[in-house]
């Protein structure tokens, strides 16, 4: 009995010092999966990246503690509206179906939509270049939202919990395509493996409904004051170079977009 | 004591699963399945109607195949563990001790992720008439889980066959029986018979296994339910579908295997 | 190789302490289970018809849905749930962090299986011997803890042998809701370097090392309970 009374205790404790920690944090959602040069872990564990840097900023622009939360992605938006995080900055586009649910900051980076495939494989990134092939998207996002609505009748269509295993089967040759944001595909064909099978098949046809405007940090509606700091902020190291600086280090190119 | 309750207690003497209190407990979990129907959303069903039944149908098939699959491979392990020579009781073992000492999930990436990125080494395999099976996820999905519920079943064969009676072997040989003819009529019925109680049980463990093969891809009623949520953003309601789901399926293989066992008569010999 | 290297480049680091997270939730998980499972055990042999009917369901569901859709369940609506309880009554909302919720969405479903081993366990007793002690004027909880958990733990043990080793490996799960264990380090370190055969390799060896060595410690544990008891050849599953 004593030691169901120590289990208890221990298990109180436990949770308190879990619940108390970190009243005043605001809480970052981000998938744990490589999705460089976004976001990728380094052997200690800590994550780096373009997207991590440009948190960074933010947050201190803003003056808020920020805690970089892993939440698998498709359980990003369900984490966001039940709390369990404050804000999810992923590299998750601003689009009207999750508006649905949830609200967004000013975009912080926008890029086009690529496709890659095998090398020795001509074809286009179009339903009639795709026809009868297997094209690979990560599940729940604006990818795969595409796909669906322009490449339904002309390709098989198979969803990755990551676009990393998407890439992955794409140089295992169990998909012939895939689709995804144009920058994280071309850091995957700078890569050993990507060098090795693959190369660019071009940008799909602009689609703002689906593809949305660009990346923003997504919020809970009711957050508008979280929202207004952030706006605030990203708009604030545009101006003081601090955006550029980081981008410098990544790109030879603005990723704000047009 | 008035009338109602007089016919209450009638009726619950009569049927002893039906008591009192059952019949407000049952009133409780039909009220908190209607406030689930009233108050939860559930507009997204007819959409994705069709495309749950043929995940449901693909959960059935992937369970059915790799548990009679399994069986299969059982029957040999159990009996290489039970009465085989050391240098087939060896790999048995071995064999049933790594499955069962590591994690299906593990075993399932292993097999599509690791052997995958093992692939672009070999360009022949592209070329070879097995590359249509080895591009699909399926074929992982069945061969990992087949041979997970092969580890498992061995396990119980190899148990029942070592309890088969030897008296039953021995009088089977001083009847002249050939071996295999023991092994067919005498031995494997009796064991399998002994090995029948378990396999219920371990049937709905491998039912609660099939989710899995969500993550490479392949869509089951797991995934259905995941693209649900997805899609919608509705968290709670593809769940509890889901769970009610598997509830089903779970009491279905337990009448299933009970009726099976009904038809065996318990006393052999 | 150099990929396995303890330090930085290389994961191994990464992977033990993976594997530490998943010994923890494990232990976490299997002793919270055990202190359902007795409730649990107590509340079906002795309690009231309503309490026993409601663990009869909290069992059956739990054995009947898979891990992975309770997992879920219990990781989106558990903290949902308590959250909204406490700012119901009034509370401050805490924020669980993923090891706590780990190690309970584990223990609700381990206890639903320590609550069936435990309650054969108990029904093997001899029951004289409860009687006895019923007779010397025991109290419940004295007669629970010098009688009936004693007794008992012979009865108990293969089937809670089990229960552990289902529970290292259940924590494997948790790689689906993004806890940083051992598959979930694993995922990461094979995702970034792309050696996915190596590591996946280098993993099951690990949770194969982790169920030999407790397969090891069980043996010892089942002879001590056993001390001075006839010996009886029982399989462990």
């Amino acid at each position: 009995m004593k030691m169901i009374v120590k289990l208890a205790a221990a298990a109180a404790l436990l949770a308190a010092s879990a619940g108390f920690a970190s009243a005043q944090t605001v809480k970052v959602g981000f998938s744990p999966e490589a999705y460089p040069p976004f976001w990728s872990a380094d052997a200690s564990g800590k994550w780096g990246g373009w997207e991590v840097e440009i948190i960074d900023a933010i947050c201190t622009e803003a003056k808020l503690t920020c805690e970089l939360t892993p939440i698998p992605w498709d359980g990003l938006i369900p984490a966001l509206t039940t709390k369990k995080i404050d804000a999810i900055m992923n590299s998750m586009s601003i689009t009207d179906e999750r508006k649905k649910s949830i609200d967004f900051s000013d975009k912080y980076y926008n890029t086009p939509t690529a496709v890659i495939g095998p090398k020795g494989e001509a074809f286009t990134a179009d339903p009639a270049g795709l026809k009868g092939k297997i094209i690979g998207v990560q599940v729940s996002t604006t990818h795969s939202a595409y796909v669906k609505k322009h490449f339904t009748e002309a390709a098989e269509i198979k969803e990755y919990q990551t676009q990393d295993e998407a890439n992955q089967d794409l140089a295992a040759g169990r998909i012939d395509a895939t689709q995804a944001d144009a920058i994280a595909l071309d850091a995957f064909l700078k890569s050993e493996a990507g060098m090795a099978c693959c190369d660019l098949k071009g940008n799909v046809a602009e689609d703002l409904e689906i593809l949305g405007p660009g990346v923003g940090a997504g919020l809970r509606k009711e957050d508008t004051e979280l929202k207004g700091k952030l706006n605030a902020a990203i708009k604030a190291i545009r101006d003081n170079g601090k955006y550029a600086e980081i981008t410098k280090k990544y790109f030879d190119f603005d990723v704000y977009g047009g | 004591m008035n009338v109602r309750t007089a016919s209450l207690a009638e009726f619950a003497a009569r049927s002893p699963w039906l008591q009192p209190h059952r019949i407000l407990l049952m009133a409780v979990g039909v009220a908190l399945v209607a406030a689930a129907a009233i108050f939860m959303r559930w507009d997204w069903l007819p959409n994705y109607y069709g495309l749950a039944l043929q995940g449901i149908w693909r959960t059935v098939w992937i369970l059915v195949v790799t548990c009679v699959l399994g069986i299969m491979l059982a029957v040999p392990l159990g009996l290489a563990q039970a009465a085989g020579p050391w240098w087939l009781a060896m790999p048995a073992n071995a064999f049933c001790t790594v499955i069962r000492g590591t994690p299906l999930l593990l075993q399932l990436w292993l097999l599509y992720y690791g052997l995958g990125s093992l692939f672009p080494q070999f360009p022949w395999i592209r070329q070879s008439d097995l590359w249509p099976y080895l591009r699909q996820a399926w074929p992982y999905a069945v061969l990992s889980l087949t041979l997970s519920f092969a580890a498992y079943e061995g396990e119980v064969m190899r148990g029942a066959f070592a309890g088969v009676p030897k008296g039953q072997l021995e009088a089977a040989r001083a009847y002249g029986m050939r071996p295999f003819t023991i092994f067919r009529r005498i031995w494997l019925p009796q064991a399998l018979h002994r090995a029948l109680p378990t396999l219920a049980g371990e049937t709905v463990l491998q039912l609660k296994a099939t989710p899995l093969v969500a993550t490479i891809t392949v869509i089951d009623i797991y995934a259905v339910a995941s693209r649900v949520r997805q899609d919608t953003f509705i968290v709670y309601e593809p769940l509890l579908l889901l769970a009610l789901i598997y509830l089903v399926i779970s009491g279905i293989i337990i009448l299933l295997f009970r009726k099976m066992e009904a038809r065996i008569p318990v006393r052999l010999g | 190789m150099d990929l396995l290297a303890l330090e930085p480049p290389g994961w191994g680091g990464n992977l033990l302490r993976g594997l530490l997270n998943s010994v923890i939730i494990a232990v976490g998980a299997f002793g919270f289970g055990l202190a359902i499972g007795i409730g649990g055990a107590y509340g079906k042999l002795y309690g009231g018809p309503i309490l026993r009917d409601l663990l009869e369901v909290y069992t059956t569901i739990v054995r009947a849905v898979p891990e992975l859709v309770l997992i879920l369940i219990l990781y989106f609506a558990g903290t949902d749930l308590i959250n909204r309880v406490l700012e119901a009554l009034g509370y401050a909302r805490i924020d669980i962090n993923g090891l706590v919720a780990g190690i309970w969405v584990l223990a609700v479903v381990q206890g639903a299986y320590s609550t069936e081993v435990l309650r054969g366990a108990i029904l093997s007793i001899p029951q004289g011997q409860i009687e006895a002690a019923r007779a010397y004027g025991m109290a419940p909880m004295l007669m629970m803890r010098r009688i009936t958990l004693p007794a008992m733990l012979p009865f108990a043990i293969p089937g809670l042998a089990n229960l552990w080793l289902i529970a290292t490996k259940d924590t494997a799960l948790l790689a689906i809701v993004g806890f940083n264990e051992l598959t979930q380090e694993t995922r990461t370190a094979s995702g970034q370097t792309k050696a996915y055969f190596t590591f996946f390799l280098a993993a099951g060896v690990l949770y194969l090392l982790l169920t030999l060595v407790s397969n090891q410690i069980i043996a010892r544990v089942e002879r001590w309970s056993r001390r001075g008891m006839p010996s009886v050849s029982g399989s462990t599953r």
